[in-house]
């Protein structure tokens, strides 16, 4: 970590309430929060913010998880940027097809917020 | 004229007719059919115009008036038969690779030798007068076209001593270069189509330019010639039938000439060999007797026109047609019309010769051969040569006899009279074909003595008195008849002297023929093979779809024996290949020495392609030792081949439903999991809310009151989306399983109404809209389930309390009834659906797996309950909506009794 500032995280979901849980744990784990209602704010974010960590729905209308996680890793600038996928989509070939976008982790719904704030804390520390 | 400039002329026509054979053929090869058409085939059939036609048909009028016409009537009368007839011999003649008229016969009466040999003599002896007379034809013209002298007949001042010999000798030349070029019989001479037809164009033409030239230019009309003609007392008796043989003539003389139309050699080789379509013949029924009504038009001004022109001199009227321009000394058209009939004769050769050669060299060379131990020993060097040298004698035989016959005989007579006795010997065939069509009983022994004692009559009728007068045989024999035996004078046998020579010649013949033909079949029995050839040739239309696929032999043959029996005319590579391409279609195995009785029974039918079914028969067992199949076997192999197809297009039926069940089984089986995938994801989203929330709360108990609450608001909220979610699946899954039954009662609509908009009020009140109900109802008890009713208003209310934005949002909620219907509609100013989703929008989970269109949230089941809700009551659902302007939901339900 070379920044000086707070470390940035974008999450993404079109469930409020879902986004509200997101943004509760990110906050208090002291990280500066992105909210992201749909697929076009979540990109509008990528672009502008590079944050260093992306929470990503897949459904979503507009641009989905995928999109967005394939812009990310195919993007220099954000080659540091982490994704985990947070999806109600829960097949085996559902997790391969999300890996398969160069995703770091893929986590099902419902999830264990404690489990999500460990692999977040773990992600961001591993370099 | 120059005798130069017609030779010229005629050469260059000739050049002209084989470069189209040549092209045509070539672009056959290819694999281009062009002029593969109806009209090419109805052109080749107007073959049957021949030189006859174009010069004797002038001159029959001029001497018997409306006479002339019965050999067109004929043949337009039987046209539209064809369909029937011809059809069912074409289809025969493909099956059974049939290639000429005497293996047509001969194949149906047991593939019998004798039997094919007889009728090619029989029809050589026939023909030959027919085409000696187009040698005369061709050389009388090219006489007089050189030597217009109308005051004299043309005699021996010529470049030539004799026409008809030098005709004859290029003919024969001519015919072997352009119809051995391929030994099958049964390769169709497509160039040669291509050429007749040219030919029946040129010909046409000729005759229209000069019947116009004649009408017209020289006369002033049809009206003016008959005008004037009608002034010779003479010329009106063409126009009355003659009191005693008249009408018998013409009746006996179209059936004549409607036989001969279809069964002349060269007939049958257009019209059947030749045929590439059966489709064809549909157009052929009403062009060719077009063509020859077109053909006829001008055949009485022309003739009436010569009379006038030439009276008192002696000039033959067959050649007015030539005459009349020679006289009007319009040398261009002299020329236009000597080509013409060169055309008409050189097409009939071309045709007849073809196929009279065929049956020379496969029904006389080739058994012939096949007796003695000449085959065997050139077995190895390819009959093919053998097969086309054959041929090629036969052409120059056919044609030298033509010519000896015109110069000892044709010479004496009219050109019309010379064709109507080789009518007369052809429809001989007629009994045995038509017969053997359609009467499975009639058999070799009395088609042969049928056959024989018609040709008997005719010889001892027509052609033994036609000899008296080149004194071969003395006129007292025709006067007297023979020994002075007058019941037994060619020309009134029995003492019947009311017909004409060729009416009563016909008349014997034809009866005679026909009664032996049905008394010696009934008398006499039929071999195994001449069976089995009836009931194939009789129910053609049941068996030809399995010919090629049915055993109709049985014996021991061996594969490489097979092979080298085709190559003796194919080749070694063609057969190969033949024997192969068959092998696949059929699923045999090539490998076995043993020959498959399906291989034995195609090699037959190629080889009878080639040197005609009796002969492919008798080489056949040379090689083979074959075993006799009974009719009743027979019978037993087709009905079975025929089951067997009729079972496989069951199985394939069957396959083919059991496919399409299997298709909707497993569309409604991804249907099913699509739902329950959908019904999983919408059944976590809440849970991870409440999941997540109820973590955080028990993990930060420092989280400040306010923020509590409204966490623990969140948990109540999406548990009851949670539940609602579970009873609405539950619901549909009662609808779809058909177990949800309706409550039905009468009930007052008003006061549902009431309760729906009362219970939404708040919703709208809240949202600033507002909401207006219309009931305008002359009855307002309706049988129905009150719950369900109101369910579904309700959904739609609330629907369109979500789509309705303040300040100008409006609702309306109309009842109405119209007859038979209770009518209720929910109307809103909202954002309106496109109509791509119109339909769409009914199904379960439609905004769930449409995401673009996600918003705002439902459970996505509320639209389809309502449709099963109204479904069940038997009303319809449906939405009338445009982008932008708002929707209305509109739903019925029918009036029940109760």
């Amino acid at each position: 970590m070379t920044k000086v500032d707070k470390i940035r995280i974008l999450v993404a979901d079109d469930e409020p309430n879902i986004l509200l849980s997101l943004e509760f744990l990110m906050r208090k784990s002291g990280y500066e929060v992105f909210i992201a209602r749909n697929g076009t704010e979540a990109m509008e974010i990528v672009k502008t913010q590079k944050p260093d960590l992306a929470v990503l729905d897949i459904m979503m209308p507009d641009i989905d998880g995928y999109q967005i996680c394939d812009y990310i890793k195919k993007s220099k600038e954000l080659a540091a940027c982490k994704v985990i996928f947070l999806s109600a989509k829960s097949k085996e070939s559902d997790i391969q097809k999300g890996m398969s976008f160069g995703a770091d982790f893929y986590m099902t719904k419902p999830y264990s917020t404690r489990a999500l704030m460990l692999k977040v804390n773990d992600l961001l520390t591993a370099e | 004229m120059s005798s130069w400039i017609v030779i010229l002329a005629s050469v260059i026509y000739l050049v002209l007719l084989f470069f189209i054979a040549y092209y045509v053929e070539g672009k056959k090869i290819a694999g281009k059919r062009i002029f593969n058409n109806p009209y090419i085939y109805a052109l080749s059939l107007a073959v049957y115009c021949t030189a006859w036609t174009f010069y004797g048909s002038v001159g029959k009028a001029s001497k018997d008036g409306f006479d002339f016409l019965a050999v067109y009537i004929g043949p337009t009368l039987v046209a539209p038969i064809w369909i029937i007839i011809l059809r069912k011999i074409i289809r025969i003649c493909k099956t059974q690779r049939i290639t000429t008229i005497a293996d047509f016969i001969s194949s149906r009466y047991g593939k019998n030798i004798s039997l094919a040999s007889i009728i090619t003599v029989l029809c050589f002896l026939g023909v030959i007068p027919y085409i000696s007379l187009q040698l005369k034809a061709i050389a009388e013209s090219f006489d007089i076209i050189i030597n217009p002298d109308f005051k004299q007949k043309s005699s021996s001042y010529l470049l030539f001593s004799d026409t008809a010999l030098i005709v004859a000798i290029f003919m024969a030349a001519f015919t072997v270069l352009f119809g051995t070029r391929r030994v099958e019989s049964n390769e169709q001479h497509s160039g040669m189509v291509a050429a007749v037809a040219f030919e029946s164009i040129i010909k046409l033409l000729a005759f229209l330019s000069v019947g116009f030239y004649v009408t017209w230019v020289m006369f002033d009309g049809f009206g003016d010639i008959f005008t004037r003609a009608s002034n010779f007392v003479s010329y009106q008796k063409l126009f009355t039938v003659k009191p005693v043989s008249g009408y018998s003539d013409w009746f006996w003389v179209s059936i004549l000439s409607g036989i001969a139309a279809t069964l002349l050699p060269r007939q049958f080789q257009v019209g059947v060999v030749e045929n590439t379509d059966e489709n064809h013949l549909k157009k052929a029924i009403w062009l060719f007797p077009l063509y020859l009504l077109l053909i006829n038009i001008f055949v009485l001004p022309i003739a009436f026109s010569g009379q006038m022109l030439f009276e008192g001199l002696s000039v033959n009227a067959d050649y007015f047609v030539l005459d009349i321009p020679l006289l009007a000394n319009n040398k261009l058209l002299a020329l236009v019309v000597f080509i013409g009939g060169f055309a008409a004769a050189t097409s009939m050769i071309i045709v007849e010769t073809i196929a009279l050669s065929t049956m020379f060299s496969n029904h006389l060379v080739i058994p012939a051969l096949l007796g003695t131990d000449y085959l065997k020993q050139y077995h190895q060097i390819g009959l093919s040569k053998i097969l086309l040298n054959s041929r090629r004698i036969g052409m120059i035989l056919i044609l030298g006899t033509a010519y000896g016959y015109y110069h000892y005989i044709s010479k004496y007579y009219s050109l019309v009279s010379i064709g109507l006795i080789s009518f007369v010997s052809v429809a001989q065939l007629a009994p045995s074909i038509f017969g053997g069509l359609y009467w499975k009983k009639g058999n070799k022994t009395g088609a042969i003595s049928g056959l024989i004692a018609g040709f008997v009559i005719w010889f001892y009728t027509l052609v033994l008195p036609s000899l008296t007068s080149s004194n071969i045989l003395s006129v007292d024999f025709v006067l007297y008849g023979p020994f002075g035996i007058e019941w037994l004078k060619p020309n009134a046998l029995l003492g019947m002297t009311e017909f004409s020579p060729i009416v009563h010649s016909m008349f014997f013949s034809l009866i005679i023929n026909l009664g032996l033909y049905v008394t010696v079949s009934l008398w006499t029995k039929q071999s195994a093979t001449e069976q089995n050839q009836a009931e194939i040739f009789v129910d053609i239309f049941k068996y030809e779809k399995i010919m090629d696929t049915t055993a109709t032999w049985k014996g021991v043959a061996s594969i490489p024996d097979m092979q080298s029996l085709l190559a003796n005319f194919l080749g070694e590579q063609r057969s190969k290949t033949a024997i192969q391409n068959f092998a696949t279609r059929n699923n045999l195995d090539l490998n076995q020495n043993k020959a498959d009785p399906k291989l034995v029974a195609y090699v037959e039918r190629v080889l009878a392609g080639i040197i005609g079914s009796a002969s492919a028969r008798v080489m056949l067992g040379s090689v083979v030792k074959e075993e006799e199949i009974k009719l009743a076997e027979l019978m037993d192999i087709l009905k079975e081949s025929q089951q067997l197809m009729l079972l496989n297009r069951e199985l394939k039926k069957a396959k083919e439903q059991l496919e399409d069940a299997n298709f909707i089984l497993k569309e409604i089986d991804e249907l099913k999991d699509d739902f329950l995938a959908t019904v999983t994801h919408e059944l976590r989203t809440p849970i991870t809310s409440i999941r997540a929330f109820s973590e955080i709360l028990y993990d930060n108990p420092e989280i400040e009151l306010e923020e509590r609450q409204q966490y623990l608001q969140i948990i109540n909220k999406e548990t009851d989306r949670l539940s609602r979610l579970i009873s609405q699946v539950l619901d549909l899954e009662k609808y779809d399983s058909g177990k949800q039954k309706l409550n039905l009662n009468k009930e007052n609509i008003v006061e549902i109404m009431k309760e729906c908009t009362d219970s939404i009020l708040q919703l709208v009140k809240d949202k600033g809209i507002s909401l207006q109900t219309k009931i305008d109802l002359n009855e307002t008890e309706f049988l129905i389930d009150k719950d369900k009713v109101m369910q579904v208003v309700i959904n739609l209310l609330s629907n369109a309390v979500k789509f309705t934005e303040p300040p100008n949002g409006l609702i309306e909620l109309r009842v109405i009834n119209t007859g038979e219907f209770l009518e209720i509609s929910v109307n809103d100013n909202g954002k309106g659906i496109s109509h791509e989703y119109q339909q769409l929008i009914f199904e379960k989970f439609f905004q769930a797996r449409n995401q673009t269109v996600r918003k705002p949230k439902g459970s996505g089941l509320g639209l389809a309950i309502c449709k099963k809700i109204v479904e069940l009551h038997g009303g319809e659902i449906r939405v009338l909506s445009e982008s932008g302007k708002g929707a209305t939901f509109v739903f019925t339900i029918p009036k029940l009794k109760a």
